[in-house]
């Protein structure tokens, strides 16, 4: 029924992302290059150069570069799309089988319509969203992967309506002539709403029933599917939309500054102009006679509109294109220099680190405000099942630590089906399971039924588990060692072997799992006939929904809980509830009713879950480790030695989240007050932060007098610190600890401030239960708030609203699929990579973009302004004092290697230096290396260099008789070429024959001596005075360095015995509390050895000095 | 002891990084290079008191005494200047500056006496010098045509449109074209020593190696090749409006006529700044005479030509000796003594704040 489906003209499958074709490539490339402003900009200035009364410089100055950079970006795009181009065509020509008029005929993807029916085989990727009409599995089940879509790797079920399953073979499928109403096209990947209107019935379609593009077809011989979207109408397409593009800061500084200097330019072109009208008035008018005004330039006011824009054509270097390049070109180099670390290679996973945007480098190094996720990104992600509650009874205890090591249990005589992997040390508890305590049994049976694992039976016994959440794995892996292993499912039951004997439930029902229910439920039904819910859930929303007669058990179980929680590990409540016929077969109506509801189907859903969800009785509790990953303290305790702010979103429960916060070193047991605000109501919370705000109030940040006084109600853990230790104790020692429901509060609007400095005033938060959404609305408040540079870390799906809303995205590459990776802007596989990406990478980036900026600005002032000055030399007519080859060389060429040498390579200190002193990349966090006094005092500098090169020749050409045009000094030495293209081009080679003339006059040698020397003794003295008075700490830190190679020096003379015993053990840089902390754990060795380098020096200063002296004049520099 | 093997660790310890990566599986680990890992030798130089002030005292020991050489050097040169332009009555050119205009067909002369107090030795370069012309104007250094120049016989017909309004006169093409060949220096001067007994004798002037080699050479070529016959060459051009004669009839001399006259040359290379001089001929010594120009009384021939009191301009005639430097300049010198010397002071101010501030600061920042 093709011809039926032509007339609602719905999109072909054929997709096109790429952008251009042969013939629109350069006419829509140029385009979209001048919508950049620059561009246009200089397009602008070429226009203005075309005009012969106007053109100071020719044409070539600007259309060379400008036609260098669009080329270089037209290449750039070119490529891109031709890779486009080709993964489109390998696509649309992709082959899939679509059965046409009762046969299966092979057709490219792209000719694939809406309304037809496809066949898909096993592995072959799904070529549009189809309907599943049938498959070769029984029930009309079939299996994706949907890792283009989401990243996740393991297996997905689908299923079909059941009408539709029983159409096997396609002589049925060509006569199915259903139709689908259903939702227009959208990007929401787990949704979809539609009905099937076939033989007069109404059948609901859910994302269940849903194959969507890009998704791979496993462990299923063959499905049929109706073509419900085809091509950019897909689910996969609807969601490949543009990510926002981010900015940083330095880019909106530079974009000002350049408006900026293009006011500026404007007042210099003003000031020639003017300068121009009076000297056609005074003087050029009288000098008509040997130079004649331009016929129609007949008067000087006209005269000095075109000085003006030949003046703005002039003065343009000062912001040239190569500026915008430049930077790009070093952003990618530093981008390079982090996927190259190898510092930051994981050789477990083989995964480097990776910086997907290279536009955001220099803004690592500004970071205030981390926001990470814990699961998977502070912890390993790894679950084991490590403790149970079972009626009140606690199992897993690790009774001694001290003690010998515990031998793992050996579960293979009592279970040849156990996961030889599996690590529990309680050996009561399988004692337990052997004598068969009821309860028990049924605790692993709970484990065992109640799940959404698929397996696979590779052979007898080898059984793998696919599960969709690593907690569900272990659970399900503890219940298979403990007996109750889990063997198989179909839609319809669930097949276990328990304690030796394979047992079949029929399953009737899956209350599945969401993140408001917290907990799954199934229904299932017995061999013996009996029906019974088992649920497994958080434990607050169950233990509410429990039968009053468990307070007692449940009293008990929560300490259990309490104490699990306490140790950091991963509670979940197990509960059941037997069920009447009478009771499941009225339930099954409704909630049959509820299945079928159009409309807010998913609350309805939702209720009827929840009806049925009461009243049950509660079996225990389980608790599953959730490993840290590796150096996350010693990160977490450097980042915060950097005055970076740390904050743990989760969505974990507060204890656990605390409990992470404690083993991170986050929250440490000095601290004066950790603030728990777990408020459900407005005004509960309110008051909760006004105490925590009130508390700080009377201790305010630099605190003069004594610390607080400790509050009565929980005094802090230490004891009161004496006054000495002051200073220690400052603002930062607070932690502030909210939750999921609080939070919601805190974010409104009125109580938004009130939260935000509260928080900041903290050293640590943690927002626990937190959903992906608060996350971002986190994270946007501190970016509204403090305009601070946030840095957002996860690895899961969850994680990835916070990680587009920040400014800087790191995705950890983990566990969770690669999802978050895909919205991130750096990844890598390890949380303690990111000390070195911000403190090392990231201050090097701000460092080299800061000095690469000044420099660039520098370098332009000084070069442009000698025409500035020239110009009251010259009547104010715009003659250059360069060639004009210099001029358009001059930034694309000449210095264009300086700067991006510099701006690429330079290191103030190196890497092992800049861990070692987290203080280190503060400058970046207050924005001190470049800033709007930064600018000025670059360009003060540029025009002070610009007015020594004009000046200081000016002046001796005054006196001199040989007149030269001071330009020619700096003419390139290439005389023998330029003669022969002189030859050819005599009219564009002026200046030949100048560099043989004047280079060998020592006069010229002598002036660029004397205005080098004018233009850098200032400036040297300046450094000097500042580094010698008011040294930073990387000065400090470099010149420690070099004491340390002298002193290295000294041990090899052997003249080392000048020490004397000082009583001192003081740290070289003592700027920071808690540093000591990281010294004792022994891998600050270097530190105290650089701080006895210091006494050394001290002690024995008068022989240090004379040392000093004579190793500068030896080396003087120290090779770094 | 602890110095020397921490600081052992810290080269080696980027280069112990772990062995190869996982046996089967091709490892993306990447390179460890120098390049890639960022340890590329480099060269900090850290502003420390022991580099700087040395600095700072070794540039001014070296700058001082190369000004005083300069300043020396410079003064001896002997260096004679006279104004000529006529603004003042008494002048006795105050005539022909008065009464000038381009047509005139009878060149208006007058002669100033001046007495040189020392005698000169060498070679004697005498200049012009013109204030207040703006060679540098951009309309006027742009109002040439560098084809022509080069003996192009295209553009000698066709003048580039950048020599308008100099480049057709009277439906000629001009040669040579634009303002700045137009508003050649056309004053010509000549130089007598009045011998005490009363006799005139003319000094010979050199009209050529006044211009750069290459510009002869190079950049200025007759048109029509090696013809001779300039005139011919010339054929179908108009002169320049203000000049008297065509370019062909600059010099008798085959060699220094036409495009490659020597005189032409100088004018064509313009100045840089609005007040400037010109080398205009040179004076050789003799080989049987000490001195070149001996101490007395001279006189200065000129036909006044070259009008430049519509715009204020002066008109200068210096006579010069020359040294390695070139010719006089004592700005040179003293900047370099400015320069050294305060480089010294800035040095013992330095050392003084260092001595007094910045030690005890650096110790005091590193115990804490």
């Amino acid at each position: 029924d093709r011809e039926y489906n032509e007339k609602f003209q719905y999109a072909s499958n054929c997709i096109m992302t790429s952008k251009y074709n042969i013939i629109t490539f350069l006419p829509v490339n140029l385009f979209e290059q001048f919508q950049e402003v620059a561009n246009t900009y200089f397009l602008f200035l070429l226009i203005l150069q075309l005009i012969p009364q106007i053109s100071s410089l020719s044409w070539f100055t600007t259309i060379v570069p400008l036609a260098l950079v669009l080329s270089i970006t037209a290449v750039k795009d070119a490529t891109d799309d031709y890779f486009r181009h080709k993964s489109d065509n390998q696509v649309n020509n992709r082959q899939s089988q679509v059965l046409i008029r009762g046969s299966l005929q092979n057709e490219k993807w792209m000719n694939v319509r809406v309304g037809d029916i496809i066949k898909l085989e096993n592995n072959q990727f799904v070529a549009a969203d189809l309907l599943l009409l049938s498959s070769s599995e029984p029930h009309g089940l079939c299996y994706i992967e949907t890792a283009e879509l989401d990243g996740e790797t393991n297996m997905k079920v689908r299923q079909s309506v059941s009408v539709t399953s029983e159409l096997g073979d396609p002589n049925n499928l060509a006569s199915f002539d259903g139709e689908v109403v259903c939702e227009p096209p959208n990007n929401k990947l787990d949704r979809f709403c539609g009905t099937l209107y076939w033989r007069e019935k109404k059948y609901t379609l859910t994302n269940q029933n849903m194959l969507l593009r890009g998704c791979v077809l496993r462990n299923t011989e063959a499905c049929y599917g109706l073509v419900i979207f085809a091509g950019p109408d897909t689910k996969l397409m609807q969601n490949s939309g543009r990510t926002k593009f981010k900015r940083t800061s330095i880019d909106r500084l530079m974009n000002t500054l350049v408006l900026w200097i293009f006011g500026f330019l404007v007042c210099m072109g003003v000031i020639l102009a003017v300068g121009n009208a009076v000297w056609e008035r005074e003087v050029g008018s009288l000098f008509q006679s040997y130079l004649p005004w331009d016929p129609p330039v007949d008067n000087f006011l006209f005269s000095a509109f075109l000085s003006f824009w030949s003046y703005v054509i002039i003065l343009n270097t000062v912001v040239p294109i190569s500026l915008y390049v430049s930077v790009e070109v070093i952003r990618l180099g530093h981008s390079y220099f982090i996927n190259w670390d190898q510092q930051m290679f994981c050789s477990q996973c083989n995964t480097a680190a990776e910086a997907r945007t290279t536009t955001l480098n220099e803004e690592l190094g500004q970071v205030e405000y981390i926001f990470s996720d814990k699961t998977g990104t502070l912890t390993q992600n790894i679950m084991s099942f490590n403790k149970c509650s079972i009626n009140g009874q606690t199992y897993g205890e690790v009774t001694d630590p001290l003690g010998p090591q515990q031998k793992k249990l050996d579960f293979t005589p009592f279970n040849p089906l156990a996961d030889p992997d599996f690590c529990f040390y309680d050996d009561t508890l399988l004692e337990s399971v052997k004598v068969g305590d009821l309860h028990t049994h049924e605790f692993f049976r709970v484990l065992s039924l109640c799940h959404t694992v698929m397996s696979e039976e590779k052979s007898e016994g080898e059984l793998v588990y696919k599960a969709q959440s690593p907690d569900e794995g272990a659970l399900v892996t503890a219940a298979r060692n403990f007996g109750f292993v889990f063997r198989s499912r179909t839609p319809g039951t669930i097949t276990t072997t328990e304690m030796g004997q394979t047992v079949t439930y029929s399953l009737l029902a899956i209350l599945d799992f969401n993140n408001i229910r917290k907990r799954m439920s199934v229904i299932v039904r017995s061999p013996e006939g009996r029906i019974r819910l088992y649920c497994k859930g958080a434990d607050t929303v169950l233990l509410e929904r429990l039968h009053p007669c468990n307070q007692e058990l449940m009293n008990i179980t929560s300490d259990h809980l309490n104490e699990y929680a306490a140790d950091g590990l991963r509670t979940l409540a197990l509960a059941y509830r037997d069920l009447s016929e009478d009771e499941w077969e009225a339930w099954s109506e409704s909630h049959r009713c509820a299945d079928k509801a159009t409309d807010c189907r998913e609350d309805r859903l939702a209720a009827a879950y929840e009806e049925i969800e009461q009243d049950m009785m509660l079996l225990g509790a389980t608790a599953i480790e959730d490993k840290l990953q590796e150096g996350v303290p010693e990160t977490i305790a450097i980042l915060s030695l950097a005055n970076i702010k740390i904050w743990v979103l989760t969505g974990d429960k507060q204890e656990t989240a605390v409990n992470i916060g404690y083993s991170c070193k986050m929250l440490t047991d000095d601290m004066t007050e950790v603030f728990i605000i777990s408020g459900h109501t407005v005004q509960s919370v309110r008051q909760e932060l006004r105490s925590g705000g009130g508390k700080k109030l009377r201790c305010p940040p630099p605190p003069p007098h004594p610390p607080p006084p400790p509050p009565p109600a929980s005094p802090p853990p230490a004891s009161p610190s004496p006054p000495s230790n002051l200073m220690d104790n400052i603002s930062g020692e607070f932690a502030l600890v909210i939750n999921g429901h609080s939070l919601a509060h805190a974010l409104e609007a009125d109580m938004e401030g009130e939260f935000v400095s509260t928080a900041c005033a903290c050293k640590a938060v943690i927002c626990c239960r937190v959903t992906p959404l608060q996350k971002a609305q986190v994270v946007e408040l501190i970016k509204k708030h403090k305009k601070a540079v946030t840095l957002a870390v996860g690895d899961g799906a969850n994680d990835v609203s916070m990680i587009k809303s920040a400014h800087i995205g790191v995705g950890i590459s983990g566990q969770e699929g690669i999802q978050a990776v895909l919205a991130s802007d750096y990844s890598f596989s390890q949380f303690r990579f990111l000390q070195r990406l911000l403190l090392v990478h990231g201050r090097w980036s701000y460092l080299r973009m800061c000095r690469f900026l000044c420099y660039f600005f520098y370098k332009n002032f000084a070069f442009t302004m000698v025409h500035f000055w020239f110009g009251f030399f010259c009547g104010f007519s715009a003659q250059t004092v360069y060639d004009q080859y210099f001029i358009t060389l001059y930034n694309i060429v000449y210095t264009s290697l300086p700067v991006l040498a510099m701006g690429i390579f330079d290191q103030d200190v190196p890497d092992q230096r800049s861990l070692e002193y987290p203080k280190l990349y503060e400058p970046g966090q207050l924005n001190l290396l470049f800033n709007k006094r930064e600018f000025f005092i670059c360009i003060t500098q540029g025009i002070y260099t610009s007015v020594v090169l004009f000046f200081v020749p000016y002046a001796v050409f005054y006196f001199y008789l040989t007149v030269l045009l001071p330009c020619t000094k700096r003419t390139p030495l290439f005389s023998l070429p330029v003669q022969t293209l002189f030859r050819i081009f005599p009219n564009q080679f002026h200046f030949v024959g100048s560099a043989q003339s004047t280079l060998l006059q020592p006069v010229v040698w002598l002036t660029i001596a004397l205005a080098t020397a004018i233009c850098i003794v200032p400036v040297l003295a300046f450094r000097f005075l500042k580094l010698d008075l008011k040294p930073q700490l990387s000065d400090t830190v470099r010149k420690n360095k070099l004491r340390q190679k002298k002193r290295k020096m000294v041990g090899r003379n052997g003249r080392l015995g000048a020490r004397s015993g000082s009583r001192r053990s003081g740290y070289a840089f003592a700027h920071q509390e808690g540093f000591g902390e990281l010294i004792t754990s022994g891998k600050n060795m270097r530190l105290s050895s650089l701080a006895l380098a210091t006494f050394a020096s001290k002690h024995s200063s008068s022989w240090i000095d004379t040392l000093q002296h004579s190793t500068s004049m030896n080396n003087g520099f120290v090779n770094d | 002891m602890m110095a020397s093997t921490y600081n052992a660790k810290d080269e080696d310890g980027h280069i112990t990084v772990a062995g190869p990566g996982g046996g089967t599986l091709r490892s993306r680990k990447p390179e460890n290079t120098a390049f890639k890992q960022q340890r590329l030798p480099a060269w900090q130089p850290i502003l420390t008191a022991g580099t700087v002030l040395p600095a700072f005292f070794v540039i001014g020991l070296i700058f001082i005494p190369i000004g005083i050489g300069l300043y020396v050097t410079s003064n001896n040169i002997k260096e004679f200047e006279i104004d000529y332009t006529g603004v003042d009555m008494s002048s006795p050119c105050f005539n022909c500056s008065q009464n000038f205009s381009w047509n005139s067909t009878r060149p208006c002369t007058c002669s100033i006496p001046f007495y040189l107090d020392q005698p000169y030795e060498s070679n004697v370069f005498m200049y012009y010098g013109l204030s207040n012309f703006y060679q540098n104007h951009r309309r006027y250094v742009k109002s040439r045509d560098d084809s022509q120049l080069n003996g192009d016989s295209e553009a000698l017909t066709k003048p580039s449109k950048e020599c308008e309004p100099y480049a057709f006169h009277d439906n000629k093409p001009i040669a040579p074209c634009g303002a700045i060949a137009n508003s050649m220096f056309n004053d010509s001067l000549e130089l007598f020593y009045n011998d005490p007994n009363g006799t005139k004798v003319q000094i010979h002037l050199m009209k050529t190696g006044i211009a750069w080699w290459t510009d002869k050479h190079v950049k200025f070529r007759n048109p029509g090749g090696n013809n001779p016959n300039l005139t011919v060459a010339f054929q179908g051009t108009t002169k320049p409006v203000n000049w008297r004669k065509p370019v062909y009839e600059l010099d008798s001399d085959q060699e220094n006529d036409g495009f490659i006259n020597e005189d032409f040359i100088v004018w064509m290379r313009t100045a840089a700044l609005p007040t400037f001089r010109k080398l205009y001929r040179i004076i050789q010594k003799k080989k049987d005479m000490v001195l070149t120009l001996p101490r007395g009384n001279y006189t200065l021939e000129v036909v006044y030509n070259y009008p430049v009191r519509s715009f204020e301009g002066r008109k200068r005639m210096i006579l010069s000796t020359i040294s390695w430097m070139g010719g006089k300049n004592p700005f040179l010198g003293i900047a370099y003594i400015t320069v050294g010397s305060v480089c010294f002071f800035l040095g013992v101010v330095l050392l003084i704040i260092h001595h007094k501030y910045g030690n005890r600061n650096n110790s005091a920042d590193i115990s804490n």
